[in-house]
């Protein structure tokens, strides 16, 4: 019996994993029925050996699908092995290692069987167990199946935390071509639909505080990246226009991993691209914590990021009239765009200046990355004419080695 | 010349340490607590005596002079038991006792950029614990877990679990500490258990589990073998997202 379970978990977690998504915060659920579980700020219990955050019980209900997604491992063209839970079993191994403090909670996906209304009704069936049967308080995330419908979209935002549509493919066409079952409207139709559902569960509950909690970690998505031609200026725009039209509290970038010799996708052995997924998440985080507009990230005349460094501080090679600034009375938000600052430090060096002409001391133990803020911020003895590319090329020699480490989609990022 | 000034280690016990230095004019302290090993050879120690009232007093001053925030920074740089950081929390007391203005943000100070930075680190362990403890489930439905934190971190955990697991029996040690918090459905209290070497081995253990705790384990290190995407390995972050000297803690590091 427990075998059989193993089997399927191996199967159906292996399936699961290239879904990057893994958050288990912006949720607010409290504990508030003596029953098992709460939200919070998000924990990571584990990270796997590629370095990745393990905080939610990330599988699939099922790997058996109707539909042939060339850069999916369970398309239905592909020999593999298929497996399926039954509803039952996926609430008590949630269960079971929710007590025992291995995650935060659930990351139900699937392949499409049958139908997406007939896929989609068991997702939120395990949600509704785990909720009114358990008690259950912990983190749910379902993937919603395009094509379900409203009232199952509905009923899956009153049992989860979050909800999401994997867009896949920047552009139409590169859908098109490559998931030629999915159609984009069909992606983007319960995003609106739930979004709009949301606003007004939000305006509800300002009025009525019993008001029932409805995805209160709102939505995100799933682009892959490297597979299609798109470049960093398509992908950063369309996510612009998620945050902004859908409000999806985030999207994430998956560096697609080569698993199938179809000749519309790069070939087995293509590495995965990494560096570029990190300045994409680097790019996004801009975008979301640091007031940056997409278009000073990139544009139709800079489309991709700079590979060799990070956007921050790209945006200030290309912006040299700004600096160098004083760092005693520069704007708050000035200071955090200067590369090697970041959001905590920035807030420390305005609290500090209030009491003390701060020096180059201090803003060393103030944590700061020196090897890079040197060059933007006025002091005795930095020269300050160097041109762009010759502060590129110094930064890069003293930061060797840690360019090259991290490529991570969990870094802190500057 | 600098004196030494024994306190019992407690919270209380530090700020009335500090009511002393006072009272007794004690111009260059260096507070330790009893039973460490760095007393001075020329002088006799000055030893306090943990007086409530004197603590209290103490404790108030400063917390009239600081936020809420800024006595939690203190409080966690407290938990923290790094050597000397008794004297940088007295520095501290002084600093601010003595200012007219709030300073608790004067980042350029270092006794503050020091309680700051150190209540960082102490939080970091928080975190840490609250992601690695793993609980085993016993016979009788207590969920337990054994730790070693770097810093007395389980006062500063112990509402987060009672939260979470508000409907199951748990227990987690601190067998460095050798003291463990113990929630039976309604409260979280304090324990000290004589816990003997042989229970906390693996094999003695195995016969007060739960049945099926071995099957949730060797699922569970199924679950992370299985998530793991060959093709991205990164051990450097792997390792730098989770120390090695936590492994012990956790089930998917074990040998299955
Ligand atoms: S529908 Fe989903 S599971 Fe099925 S092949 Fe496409 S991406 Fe894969």
């Amino acid at each position: 019996m427990s075998d059989r379970i193993r089997e399927k978990l191996e199967i159906l977690a292996d399936a699961a994993k290239y879904d990057v998504s893994c958050a288990s915060s912006g949720s607010n659920r409290k504990n508030d029925n003596k029953g098992l579980g709460n939200t919070g700020n998000g924990i990571c219990h584990a990270y796997t050996e590629d370095g990745r955050c393990v905080s939610l019980l990330k599988i699939l209900l099922t790997n058996f699908c109707i539909y042939d997604c060339a850069y999916c491992v369970s398309r239905k063209s592909n020999d593999i092995q298929r497996a399926a839970f039954t509803v039952q079993e996926v609430v008590d191994l949630t269960i079971n290692f929710y007590r025992r403090n291995y995650i935060e909670g659930l990351f139900l996906s699937s392949g499409i069987f049958k139908n997406p209304d007939y896929t989609m009704e068991r997702l939120v069936l395990v949600a509704k167990k785990l909720r009114t049967e358990h008690k259950f308080n912990g983190y749910i995330h379902l993937k919603t199946i395009p094509g379900a419908s409203d009232e199952l979209m509905h009923e899956a935002a009153l049992y989860a935390d979050r909800l999401s549509v994997n867009v896949e493919m920047p552009t139409k066409e590169s859908l098109q071509l490559l998931a030629p079952d999915k159609n984009r409207e069909a992606m983007i139709k319960p995003m609106r639909f739930i979004d709009k559902a949301i606003i007004q569960n939000r305006e509800e509950k300002k009025i009525f505080k019993k008001t029932p909690l409805y995805a209160p970690a709102g939505q995100s998505t799933q682009m892959v990246i490297g597979a299609t031609p798109e470049t960093d200026f398509q992908v950063l725009y369309l996510s612009h226009f998620f945050y902004k039209k859908f409000h999806l509290r985030r999207v994430y970038y998956s560096g697609y991993v080569p698993i199938s010799n179809d000749n519309r996708l790069p070939a087995i052995g293509t590495p995965v691209p990494m560096i570029r997924e990190n300045r994409l998440y680097q790019a996004d985080w801009l975008m979301r914590f640091y007031h940056f507009k997409v278009d000073e990230i990139v544009d139709a005349a800079n489309p991709l990021l700079d590979t060799e460094v990070d956007p921050k501080l790209s945006w200030a090679l290309r912006n040299m009239h700004l600096f160098p600034v004083d760092i005693n009375r520069a704007d708050y938000m000035l200071i955090m765009r200067v590369p090697g600052i970041g959001l905590r430090s920035a807030q420390k060096i305005c609290e500090a200046r209030k009491f003390t002409r701060l020096n180059i001391e201090h803003l060393k133990k103030i944590g700061i990355s020196l090897n890079k803020a040197k060059h933007f911020i006025q002091s005795e003895n930095s020269c300050k004419d160097l041109q762009p590319e010759k502060i590129k090329q110094l930064i890069l020699q003293e930061g060797r080695s840690k360019y090259k480490a991290n490529f991570s989609t969990q870094l802190s990022v500057f | 010349m600098i004196q030494t000034v024994l306190y019992d280690g407690s919270f209380p016990g530090f700020f009335a340490a500090v009511f002393e230095i006072y009272e007794y004019k004690i111009v260059e302290p260096d507070i330790q607590t009893e039973g460490s090993a760095n007393i001075s050879l020329f002088s006799t120690p000055h030893i306090s005596i943990p007086d409530k009232a004197k603590a209290l007093r103490v404790m108030k001053a400063l917390q009239d002079k600081i936020t809420v925030a800024a006595f939690g920074n203190f409080y966690r740089a407290y938990l923290s038991e790094l050597p000397g950081i008794e004297n940088v929390l007295f520095r501290y007391i002084k600093y601010v006792i003595s200012s007219k203005d709030s300073v608790e943000k004067n980042f350029a100070n270092p006794d503050v950029l020091m309680i700051q930075q150190t209540a960082h680190k102490t939080d970091r362990e928080k975190h840490r614990m609250k992601a690695f403890i793993r609980f085993q489930k016993t016979k009788d439905e207590l969920y337990y877990a054994i730790v070693q934190p770097d810093f007395n971190v389980l006062p500063l955990i112990s509402s987060h679990f009672e939260k979470r697991y508000a409907d199951q029996r748990w227990l987690i040690y601190d067998t460095r500490r050798k003291y463990g918090l113990y929630y039976d459905l309604k409260n979280v209290e304090e324990v000290n258990i004589a816990f003997n070497d042989q229970l906390q081995s693996p094999c003695a253990l195995s016969t007060i589990y739960d049945e099926k705790e071995d099957i949730y384990q060797s699922l569970w290190r199924a679950y992370f073998d299985s998530v793991n995407i060959k093709a991205r390995k990164n051990t450097k972050l792997h390792i730098q997202h989770m120390p090695k000297r936590y492994w012990r803690y956790l089930v998917e590091k074990q040998p299955g």
